[in-house]
């Protein structure tokens, strides 16, 4: 393949991923409703977008959720991932397979499931019945990404803290916690993303009156077009960026300093 | 490390709740009914047009795994031949759109094609007919196409950029040319990761509903959307669940003997973190 050619796919498939990124970006400055014709430049969407109660709560809601599911998550994550590490041979690998279901498993049927029990104990739809599914689906993806830190702690670590006298609890907190430390926050990230993003499950989950953005968004998709999810949508890509490049600062200084 | 079994007990209760439990109240829902226990839902599913809706889903699920392989393979190649600033900032550049609300993006496309949508008034203003492009099957694959891609680029490119250089090398002095060298050392070595892609690809794809709700209209129902139905507005759960059972139980025997579901979920692990 030819240089330019190389290039000129490259530039094809990036139009291609963010073409619809663009064109909800530049939609949003849109005056008029239609998707097509441009009316004029106007802030309209946006004035009315911090005003619109239902989009609001939708945010409120996902933040919430996504925080409030990625503490617990995490918790119950990493001391899973620390308390079956020590397994081996076939109930070892009982426990991983029954881990990776909710990884592999479509999440239409993950959401049925969860629907199904959340019936059959009486629990109304809801905020709580929001908040336990995603709790429910994101536990798995901290402990994938605890355990490969955990294979590579010398076992001799934590036995060298008790010997010299650490109580159990001391020995965790201060020694295995800490080592592991970058799992637990990749698989915090990874718990917060899935959560925030997350559609099928909210879908079947949450209860009247209680919205994410994705669960928001398809119904008003559903209803007609809102222009005022144009200006959502690039308020969402602004901050995704900006996350992105926050992010990245600090990576690329340590990376010079270690030179 | 034996002293701390102990603490994965709130884990090993969530397990059984939520994985267990919640797995066995589907199946049992699939095969009970107003009787009682009864094969009924099954029968129904496999006499029914849900069997041509299920074979629908594993046609568009296939055509998107194709378009997401043909399009993908060469990007992450491509990609794994940059210059490393290069190469690590167009990886970054796929994966920034994951990280937005895909039904967001997914309802760009709307925009896009409609009726009066851009795609149209463009090709009007120049005096061409405009296209009916929305609600159809091929706007449902777009989509599919469009939000899948990277779970096909990403597990390619990580296998591809991992890849020893000296093998190439090796390939090069005993006198293979580059096509040579890409189809007996390249292609088959990065197997695995296409491997873990067509799994990451297919899964999301033969299960999706949201997608063709946006872009299909009610026109194109897949296998999902037959799902949803049943729980939101049937009401009938059981026949739902019996699909949803189907609809896993040839997932996950398609995973196990192709043996590759460490592998994906790894990947999959790998994609989410960003590393």
């Amino acid at each position: 393949m030819s240089r330019f050619l190389k290039r000129l796919y490259l530039f094809l498939i990036y139009g291609f991923l963010y073409a619809p990124i663009l064109v909800l970006i530049i939609f949003s400055f849109n005056e008029g409703r239609t998707r097509g014709s441009w009316d004029g430049f106007s802030l309209v969407w946006y004035r009315r977008l911090v005003r619109d109660r239902e989009i609001l709560s939708a945010v409120y809601h996902s933040l919430l959720v996504a925080s409030i599911s990625t503490i617990v998550s995490t918790i119950i994550g990493v001391l899973g991932a620390i308390g079956i590490s020590p397994y081996r041979g076939k109930l070892k690998r009982a426990i991983l397979g029954m881990n990776q279901i909710p990884v592999l498993n479509p999440d239409i049927v993950m959401a049925v499931g969860l629907m199904v029990f959340y019936r059959s104990l009486g629990l109304d739809f809801g905020l709580l019945s929001l908040i336990l599914s995603h709790i429910a689906f994101t536990v798995p993806y901290v402990v994938l990404s605890v355990l490969p830190k955990l294979k590579q702690m010398p076992s001799s670590l934590p036995e060298a803290a008790m010997d010299l006298g650490a109580t159990p609890a001391q020995t965790l907190w201060k020694v295995v916690i800490p080592y592991i430390k970058p799992g637990i926050i990749s698989g915090a990230l990874m718990a917060f993303t899935l959560s925030i993003d997350d559609f099928v499950i909210s879908f079947f989950t949450t209860g009247s009156g209680v919205d994410t953005i994705s669960t928001l968004v398809y119904s008003m998709a559903r209803r007609g077009i809102n222009p005022e999810i144009n200006a959502l949508s690039a308020i969402m890509f602004v901050v995704v960026l900006l996350l992105l490049v926050i992010m990245n600062l600090p990576k690329e200084k340590s990376a010079q300093e270690g030179r | 490390m034996k002293t701390f079994k102990k603490v994965a007990l709130p884990y090993f209760i969530w397990a059984a709740l939520f994985i267990v439990v919640s797995l066995l109240m589907v199946v049992y829902y699939g095969f009970s009914g107003e009787g009682g226990l009864t094969l009924d839902n099954f029968a129904r599913f496999f006499a029914g047009s849900t069997l041509k809706t299920l074979a629908r889903s594993l046609r568009i699920a296939f055509i998107t795994t194709v378009f997401c392989l043909l399009l993908g393979y060469p990007l992450a190649y491509i990609i794994s031949r940059l210059m490393v600033g290069y190469r690590n900032l167009a990886i970054i550049l796929i994966m920034v759109p994951m990280w937005m609300n895909f039904l967001l993006r997914t309802y760009a496309w709307v925009t896009i094609l409609s009726k009066n949508g851009i795609i149209n008034v463009v090709l009007r203003s120049l005096g061409f007919e405009g296209l009916d492009l929305l609600y159809r099957e091929g706007a449902v694959i777009l989509g599919m196409v469009y939000n899948f891609l990277p779970f096909m680029v990403l597990p390619i490119y990580t296998v591809l950029e991992k890849m020893d250089q000296s093998l190439l090398e090796a390939a090069a002095d005993l006198g293979c040319n580059r096509f040579k060298s890409f189809t007996k050392v390249i292609f088959p070595l990065s197997l695995p990761g296409v491997a873990s892609g067509i799994s990451m690809v297919f899964i999301p794809a033969i299960s999706t509903f949201e997608i063709t709700t946006l872009l299909g209209g009610n026109k194109t129902n897949l296998i999902g959307n037959v799902i949803e139905q049943q729980f939101t507005i049937t009401g009938d759960w059981n026949y739902g669940s019996a699909i949803s059972i189907v609809l896993m139980v040839f997932l996950l025997l398609s995973l196990f003997f192709t043996g590759r579901e460490e592998e994906a979920t790894s990947m999959r692990v790998e994609e989410v973190v960003g590393e």
